[in-house]
Formats: C-alpha cells, sequence, structure tokens
C-alpha cells in the first residue's frame, strides 16, 4: 500500500470515528439523569392531552351537583371515581386538569411555532439585508421589547375579546421578537463567514444563501431557545386565563381551573392547588429540559 | 457621561415612545364595536346626539387625525373620560396609582435585598448546600405561575395560620391623612404606628409574591457574575495587597458584579408591572392593575389604553434609568 492510501485510510477511519454534533450532543443530553427524568415528564403531560378522553376518569364538564367541592379520595367524603376531588359545580378535578393539558400544551406549541416562524423570517432578512430593512425590523422589535410582556397581552385580549385563536395570536404577536433578536444576530455574524461568501460569489440567490447556507447553522440555538420561551408562554397563558380574559368556560384550562377555586380556598382549597401545581410541573419540566438541552447542544458553553 | 451623550440617549428614546403610542393608538383602533355604542351603554340616543357625541369624541376625523389628537392629549394627561367611574381617566388613575407603585416597591426591595446577599454568598461558596438551595429555588421561581403562588401564600398565612390579611390595603386607613398615598409612609409621617404596622401587615404577602420569583431570578444573575469578577485580577490583587476578605468582596468586587443585576432588575420591573395586575387582583389590592383588570370587563377602553401607555414608558424610562446607572457603576462602559 502507498503512503498516500495510507494517509487517505486513515483519514477516512478517523472520519468515521468522529461523531457527529448532533448525535454527540443527544449522547450528552442522555447523561443528564435530571433533563431525561423532565422530558418524560413533558411526554407524559403531552400523552395525557393526546388521549385525555380515553384517560380522564370522568367527562370534564359533567356537573353532578351533589358532588359539589367533593373533597379528594384521601379525605373524609372522597371516592376513587373523583381521585382529586370535584369543583364547585361538581365536575371531576383531575378530568378537568387533564383536558387543560391539552389547552396549554396546544397553546404553547402553537405560539412557539407561530412566533419562531416569523423570527426565523424576520431575523433572516434583518441580518442578511442589512439596511433599511434591518432599521425596519430592529425598530419594530425594539417598540416591542418596551412593552412589558403580560401587559401586552392584556391589552391585545382586551381589544380582540377572548378566545383560543385570539390567545395564540396576542402572545405570538409579541414572542417572535425573541426567535428575530437571536437569528439577526448569528445572522450577521455568519453572513461574513466563508462558506457564505463562497456561496454568494458562485451567484447563488440570496434566498437559497439564506435557507440552506445559514439557517441549518444556526437552528440548534433556535430550537433551545424555543423550547425554554415555551414554558414562559404556558404561563402567559394560564394568566390571561386565570384574570378571565383567556380561555373562556365551560373548557377547563389550568389558569381558569385555579381562578375558580380561588373563591372556595377557604373550604376546598384542593381546586387551585392541584391546577397550579400541573402548572407548576410542565413548566418545571420543560425548564429543566431545556437546560438539559441547551448544555447538551449549545457548542459555545463547552469551549 | 457627558451632557452631549445624555442628550443623543434621551433623543434615542423618541422613536421608541412614538412606537410604543402608535401600538397602544392601534389596540384600541381595531377594537371591534361602536366606542359610541359602549359609552352610551344602555341609554337611548337620538341619532343626533349620537353624532354630536361622535364628534366630540373626534371619531369623525381620519386615522392619523386622530391619532395627532391621542399624542396632543397624551401629553398633556388628558385621556378622556373614564365610561365607567363617569370621572376623568387621569383622576382615577392618579387616585390609583400610589398603591401600586407601593406594592411594586417593596416587591423590588425585597427581590433586592434577599438576590443580592444570598447571590454574594453563593458565589463565595459556590457548590455548597446554599448555591444548591439557590439552584433549585431559582428554577421554581422561574417556573412558579405568579397567580398560584400569591394563592398558596394566602392559603397558607392568611387561611391557615392566619397570621397576615389577605385582602385590602389596611385596616386603619381613615385614621391617617393622605399626603403620599403610600399608605406605610403616611402612617409613619402621621407617627401612628399601629396604622403603619397594619399597613405593613397588608403590604407583606402581596409584596412576597411579586417579589420573591424576582429575587430567584436576580440572585442567579448576582451569583454569576460575581463569580466572575471574582476571578478578575484586579480581586487577586486586592487580596495580594493583603485587603481583608470582606473589604475586597464588598468594595471592589461586589461593585462591579452588580451591573447585570441592575440591568436584570431594570428588566424586571415590566415583570413587576404586569404581575402586579394579577398580584392586585388576587389580594385586592386598590391600585392601577386591578382597575385595569376590572376595565376589561367593563370594556373600558380608555382608561385601559391610558393604563398601558403609562406603564409602557414606565418600562421604558426605568431602563433608561438603570443604562444611566451603568456608567457610575463602571466607568469603563461607555455610552
Amino acid at each position: 500500500m502507498t503512503a498516500a492510501a495510507t494517509a487517505h485510510s486513515a483519514v477516512a477511519g478517523a472520519s468515521q470515528d468522529a461523531e457527529s454534533p448532533s448525535r454527540l450532543g443527544w449522547r450528552r443530553f442522555r447523561r443528564n439523569r435530571f433533563a431525561m427524568a423532565a422530558s418524560a415528564l413533558v411526554l407524559l403531560f403531552v400523552v395525557l392531552a393526546v388521549f385525555a378522553p380515553w384517560i380522564a376518569p370522568q367527562d370534564p364538564n359533567d356537573a353532578d351537583l351533589l358532588r359539589r367541592l367533593q373533597p379528594p379520595v384521601w379525605m373524609p367524603g372522597g371516592e376513587w371515581a373523583y381521585p382529586l376531588g370535584c369543583d364547585a359545580l361538581g365536575r371531576d378535578l383531575l378530568s378537568r386538569i387533564i383536558y387543560g393539558a391539552r389547552i396549554s400544551i396546544f397553546i404553547g406549541a402553537a405560539v412557539i411555532v407561530i412566533a419562531t416562524g416569523i423570527g426565523i423570517v424576520a431575523g433572516l432578512a434583518a441580518g442578511y439585508f442589512r439596511g433599511w430593512v434591518d432599521a425596519a425590523i430592529s425598530r419594530l422589535v425594539d417598540i416591542l421589547l418596551a412593552f412589558p410582556y403580560l401587559l401586552f397581552a392584556i391589552g391585545l385580549m382586551a381589544t380582540m375579546g377572548p378566545g383560543l385563536q385570539n390567545i395564540v395570536l396576542a402572545l405570538a404577536y409579541k414572542e417572535w421578537v425573541i426567535p428575530c433578536r437571536l437569528v439577526r444576530g448569528e445572522t450577521l455574524a455568519l453572513r461574513e463567514i466563508e462558506y457564505v461568501e463562497a456561496a454568494r460569489a458562485v451567484g447563488a440567490s440570496s434566498g437559497y444563501i439564506m435557507a440552506r447556507e445559514i439557517l441549518p447553522n444556526i437552528l440548534s440555538p433556535v430550537i433551545v431557545v424555543s423550547t425554554i420561551r415555551m414554558a414562559h408562554v404556558i404561563i402567559l397563558e394560564a394568566s390571561l386565563s386565570f384574570l378571565g380574559i383567556g380561555v373562556q368556560p365551560p373548557t377547563a384550562s389550568w389558569g381558569s381551573l385555579v381562578a375558580d377555586g380561588r373563591s372556595f380556598i377557604w373550604d376546598a382549597w384542593w381546586i387551585s392547588t392541584f391546577s397550579g401545581l400541573a402548572i407548576l410541573l410542565l413548566v418545571l419540566a420543560i425548564n429543566v429540559a431545556s437546560q438539559g438541552l441547551r448544555d447538551a447542544f449549545d457548542p459555545r458553553l463547552h469551549e | 457621561m457627558s451632557f452631549g451623550k445624555l442628550l443623543e440617549r434621551l433623543l434615542q428614546l423618541i422613536p421608541v415612545m412614538l412606537g410604543v403610542s402608535a401600538i397602544v393608538f392601534a389596540m384600541i383602533l381595531v377594537t371591534p364595536g361602536d366606542p359610541v355604542d359602549i359609552m352610551l351603554g344602555e341609554q337611548n340616543a337620538t341619532p343626533e346626539q349620537r353624532e354630536a357625541l361622535r364628534r366630540d369624541m373626534g371619531l369623525d376625523l381620519s386615522a392619523p387625525e386622530r391619532f395627532v389628537h391621542f399624542l396632543g392629549n397624551a401629553a398633556t394627561g388628558n385621556f378622556g373620560l373614564s365610561f365607567y367611574h363617569r370621572r376623568p381617566v387621569s383622576e382615577v388613575i392618579l387616585e390609583r396609582l400610589p398603591a401600586t407603585v407601593e406594592l411594586t416597591l417593596a416587591a423590588l426591595v425585597i427581590g433586592l435585598v434577599l438576590a443580592i446577599p444570598l447571590g454574594v454568598i453563593a458565589a463565595v461558596r459556590s457548590n455548597g448546600w446554599l448555591d444548591r438551595l439557590a439552584t433549585v429555588g431559582s428554577l421554581l421561581g422561574v417556573s412558579m405561575p405568579g397567580f398560584w403562588f400569591g394563592l398558596l401564600l394566602m392559603l397558607l398565612f392568611g387561611v391557615w395560620l392566619q397570621w397576615l390579611p389577605i385582602s385590602g390595603r389596611s385596616d386603619l386607613a381613615g385614621q391617617v391623612p393622605q399626603v403620599t398615598g403610600f399608605l406605610t409612609v403616611d402612617a409613619l409621617l402621621a407617627v401612628n404606628f399601629k396604622a403603619f404596622f397594619s399597613a405593613l401587615q397588608h403590604l407583606f404577602l402581596p409584596a412576597l409574591t411579586l417579589g420573591l420569583p424576582m429575587a430567584a431570578v436576580l440572585m442567579r444573575v448576582t451569583r454569576a457574575s460575581m463569580l466572575e469578577v471574582l476571578r478578575q485580577d484586579y480581586v487577586t490583587f486586592a487580596h495580594a495587597k493583603g485587603l481583608g476578605g470582606r473589604r475586597v468582596l464588598y468594595l471592589h468586587a461586589l461593585k462591579n458584579a452588580l451591573i447585570p443585576t441592575v440591568t436584570m432588575a431594570a428588566l424586571e420591573v415590566g415583570s413587576l408591572l404586569g404581575g402586579s395586575m394579577i398580584v392586585e387582583t388576587i389580594f385586592g389590592w386598590p391600585g392601577l392593575g386591578r382597575v385595569v383588570v376590572e376595565a376589561i370587563f367593563t370594556r373600558n377602553y380608555p382608561l385601559i389604553q391610558a393604563a398601558i401607555l403609562l406603564y409602557a414608558l414606565t418600562y421604558v424610562l426605568v431602563n433608561f434609568a438603570a443604562d444611566l446607572l451603568y456608567t457610575t457603576l463602571n466607568p469603563r462602559v461607555r455610552l
């Protein structure tokens, strides 16, 4: 075998041994026990949400006034068919919490998908074209950042009226700013790098460069940030529903369940407590899992 | 910072403030329903009366004209009539604002007073038990919905232990002449300690609800920046000069480590302003936030508009002030 061939096979061998960054990331992620447990919990909530009709012990809207404020099973007067007790209309709390997961997860996911989509397009455009495009987008971003988030959402919900679609819009109108700023910054840095310049030199169109050369290289921080943001969005939706300007009754949403229980906090503490606990658990799980993702996939943290 | 730089920074605020005003204006513009109908409510009015009201409110003008009117009015504090209270919006806001400011400041104080010492200790003894507790605490702080946390505090201290009141601002408010509108301060000015104590008791739970999650965030920031600063050469040098540990910590390191904390605290004011609406609703705190939430249900748009504008502009100014503080804390930062 010639020296050149040996060298060649050595290089090939090395590239086979070397792991791709994404596989390396997943391996790091799997080693993080907390993040794995949190991911399992998030998955559990998703399963609960998707299969709610089969999992929930009762119909969430089935009122039974004889069971009004019935306590959880471990307290006197509780029964197994209604494990977490009942609300003021005698509806099963556990079933309402399980159905509530649908609202939280749906709104969280919908807002993040829409906002990330808009944010990527706007951020790429601002960072790549610069000039007046960047000036216009960045000014709009600055203005939206000047609004406290919840306040902005409350203002929009006040004018648009309650409802599922309006919540998604009210939150997405502001949320896109976060991925947009991230993508803009990364794009500004990447557009000067050799392989992007090379693509420009061989005559690739701007759209092609943004979609095929820049986007794939910034996608992982964008995904990490959007998972962290999803936790935030879920709390915001719950806050709006708690105030009564979000999801409307009789639909069960975690925020409105906590609000419903508020009037009965003196004699039926379980309604608000367990509904809020569901929010805390899901949001906590998403936060821990996304921190794990960030640690595993954001290479800058490993430098 | 030179005066010229300050002026330049102030001028940069103008487009942002104009943009904020435009968005607040647009929110009302796109509202479904005729403002005249909302204002008249159930009252019967002739078409002529309706037309007159429409002209009075400037609704017959084009949108850009209305925006200019809106800006002019806003600059002079004229936000029109609160439909529900049948009084000028500015009057309602001024009446309710002190309660909200008192609550927000108390929360800010709780946040900083807890966050800075704990953050420093966590950094100095990093990986100690307090540091670990802080990690868990801050994770809970960002994951806990504020309204639920407030209810839990209410349940624990108000309902079960019955240590603290869970609603209102004071039992003895009538005994104290109103000077600042802050009940705690007014009670002290009147040398009425009973009223002061009552006001403080009422303030405690709402302020804790608002301040504790912020403390969690600020503590993480303080810890991280303190760790960073402690690795710097000048800190090592100060130690080498033979300065005592505490002196280096508080005089040399903390001053610089606080810069990110100040920035974050300013950003967190946004959460405080939004969160105050929720906390005021839970604890029956008679501030601006609660009026705004009520205004949503009575479709009292002028009030909502004015309050959102006020909050957003406050937020912009607080962040501007934090930028200025930078230069005081660290002259190397040039704006």
